[in-house]
């Protein structure tokens, strides 16, 4: 039984935490860096341990602080949250070690997991179909892999990430010149020259799939849409994926199922795959194997706290729910509302929230650890709240999340509010469906119009 | 775990559904935990949420241990200060003498006052001692926190 929780994380996530851990009847026990001690999260849990300085390395970062702070606190279970050391397998090791209960999979999953290739050779052991392409040790390989899988395709560096390494060929005759180019890049980046070569899906769309497990069974709570974004960072989540044929649908959240109980995974989890926005045929990217700052869309149309669910299973018990009792509701629509000039390429905004008038009414929810005085820390992630809302059909949120918008102000930092508003008032989001093309879309059409 | 009651985005929910359909611009609650204000922002709402740091729980518990009062040191002696707002009484029940008057000599856990707050009774201690010179917050009266309640020259 959790008595005495840790939460070895900060901001909004780390208040989410902690509100289901009391509700739970647990101690939450917040580790803090020294810029965080005054923070919310800080007044609303019930002890406070500082764990290092403010930058990240030395505090949130570092598995020996957290650790030891876990232990001297008499923690029984810790949970990381997002990011951070959420899915570091050695810190996970650390806190097993110490005799204390990690919130998240096994071991052996955010091992499968943490690695691109890995995650793709185990999606394709569990049945899983991924995007044409592979692996390709030497330049003669990476002609053959190009030759089967045709034109347009991106060679991707096998140690890189977020974007970097990655390039697009056209035509056959381009092909030597650039994997000449990537393989160098990937050297100079990552000091690992490996490439592998994977079709480009002109348009596609990030759907993911959430998975429940409890080692033994899995079942999925349905699907979310982040498909805008910008330099694959999110800024727009909505669930459930909306115009998706019923038997893609049901095929994609299989498919997920089928890789959860493949890995034996325990606890909370995200199957990442991309969906090709005309035929909706789908491939599996990856598996995030912890709770995701989008999880409040899927909370708004299941009506399950995931949170809860990661405590439950963290404890021991067996899934309480079975895929039949899912009931989807409505649709719910989720921004993050960050401290960044989006107007000055997305300058992040540090600074003190002078007023933090958040939205509030029916179907409204935010996940936020910033009130009025509320101080935005450099060191971290630009991150002040999430507005979701929730209502019977798309269209209706699409509604309240503009009226919503519309009544929030927060002064002090600039935010990314005004480009939400943007994004909310295109009729190609009213619609529904569109492709990680559109923010860059959206961007040009902001130069052309001057 | 929270002594006062929690405040969830359903509750905040309720709250706006009530308030749009009336004529107010705006909403303050405040409790021992934390304070929302609810206000019209346009053609919606907004909430502002402050939250404090748990009481000890040696305070939140039975109300064996109070807070003492604060003593501030100035230039008229020693002040004697409310330690939490509410309703300040001189004496145990009415009717009854004062617990102190002015001229009597205190020590640092002679209870010197009565502060009523959300319906608890918290004994007022003078956190110092000395000899009261001045009494400045009548029987029955709402103080702030920090409102200077009797002033004492050091023994």
């Amino acid at each position: 039984m959790i008595r005495r929780l840790f939460i070895a994380n900060r901001g909004e996530i780390a208040l989410r935490i902690i509100r289901s851990a009391q509700r739970l009847g647990m101690t939450a026990i917040l580790g803090v860096s020294e810029a965080d001690r005054d923070g919310l999260p800080a007044r609303q849990a019930d002890e406070v341990v500082v764990i290092g300085p403010a930058p990240s390395a030395q505090s949130y970062l570092s598995v020996a602080a957290v650790v030891a702070a876990a232990r001297a606190a008499m923690a029984d279970a810790v949970h990381p949250g997002y990011g951070f050391l959420s899915e570091n397998a050695a810190f996970a090791r650390a806190i097993a070690d110490a005799g204390i209960i990690f919130v998240g999979p096994d071991i052996s999953s955010l091992e499968a997991m943490g690695d691109k290739l890995m995650a793709r050779r185990i999606g394709i052991a569990a049945g899983l179909p991924v995007v044409p392409g592979g692996e390709a040790e030497t330049r003669e390989a990476a002609r053959l892999r190009a030759a089967d899988i045709g034109y347009p395709l991106l060679l991707k560096a096998v140690s890189g990430g977020g974007g970097r390494g990655m390039k697009r060929v056209d035509r056959a005759q381009d092909f030597d010149s650039q994997l000449d180019m990537a393989m160098a890049e990937a050297q100079a980046a990552f000091g690992d020259p490996r490439v592998y070569v994977e079709r480009f899906i002109a348009s596609g769309r990030h759907v993911e799939v959430q998975v429940l497990g409890d080692g033994a069974r899995a079942i999925h709570l349905g699907t979310r849409d982040c498909s805008i974004q910008r330099r694959f960072q999110k800024l727009v989540e909505e669930a459930p994926a909306p115009g998706i044929p019923t038997d893609k649908l049901d095929a994609l959240t299989g498919a997920a199922v089928r890789l959860a109980e493949y890995l034996n995974y325990r606890g909370a989890g995200t199957v990442e795959f991309l969906v090709d926005a005309e035929t909706f045929d789908f491939y599996f990217l990856e598996m995030n194997a912890r709770i995701q700052v989008e999880h409040p869309v899927t909370e708004a149309i299941t009506g399950i706290d995931l949170v809860e669910q990661q405590l439950l299973i963290a404890d021991g018990q067996p899934l309480g729910l079975l895929q039949d009792d899912l009931r989807l509701t409505g649709h719910a629509i989720e921004v993050r509302i960050n401290a960044e000039d989006w107007t000055a390429d997305f300058r992040p905004s540090p600074g003190t929230v002078t007023r933090a008038g958040w939205p509030a009414g029916p179907g409204i929810r935010i996940d936020s650890h910033i009130s009025d005085g509320g101080i935005v820390p450099p060191y971290y992630d630009s991150l002040i709240g999430k507005l979701i809302v929730h209502a019977p059909s798309r269209s209706e949120a699409v509604a309240r999340l503009c009226a919503a918008l519309d009544a929030l102000v927060i002064d002090g930092v600039a935010t990314t509010a005004g480009l939400h508003r943007r994004i909310v008032a295109d009729a190609r989001f009213a619609a529904g469906g569109i492709d990680t093309r559109f923010f860059e879309g959206l961007a040009k059409g902001d130069a052309h119009r001057g | 775990m929270s002594q006062d009651f929690d405040l969830t985005p359903e509750d905040v929910a309720e709250i706006v559904a009530i308030l749009d359909g009336s004529h107010f611009e705006r909403l303050d609650i405040k409790t021992g935990r934390f304070a929302l204000r609810i206000a019209r922002s346009g053609d919606g709402w907004t909430q502002q949420q402050d939250w404090r740091a748990e009481a000890p729980a040696a305070l939140a518990g039975t109300g064996t241990a109070t807070p003492a009062a604060t003593v501030v040191d100035d230039a008229d002696g020693t002040a004697i200060r409310a330690p939490l707002p509410g309703t300040f009484y001189r004496s145990p029940q009415p009717g009854a003498p004062a617990f102190v008057e002015v001229g009597d000599s205190v020590g640092s856990d002679t209870v010197i006052g009565i502060i009523e707050t959300m319906k608890l009774m918290n004994p007022v201690h003078a956190g110092c001692s000395g000899a009261v010179t001045a009494i400045l917050c009548e029987n029955g009266v709402m103080v702030a926190g920090q409102d200077v309640l009797m002033r004492v020259t050091p023994a």
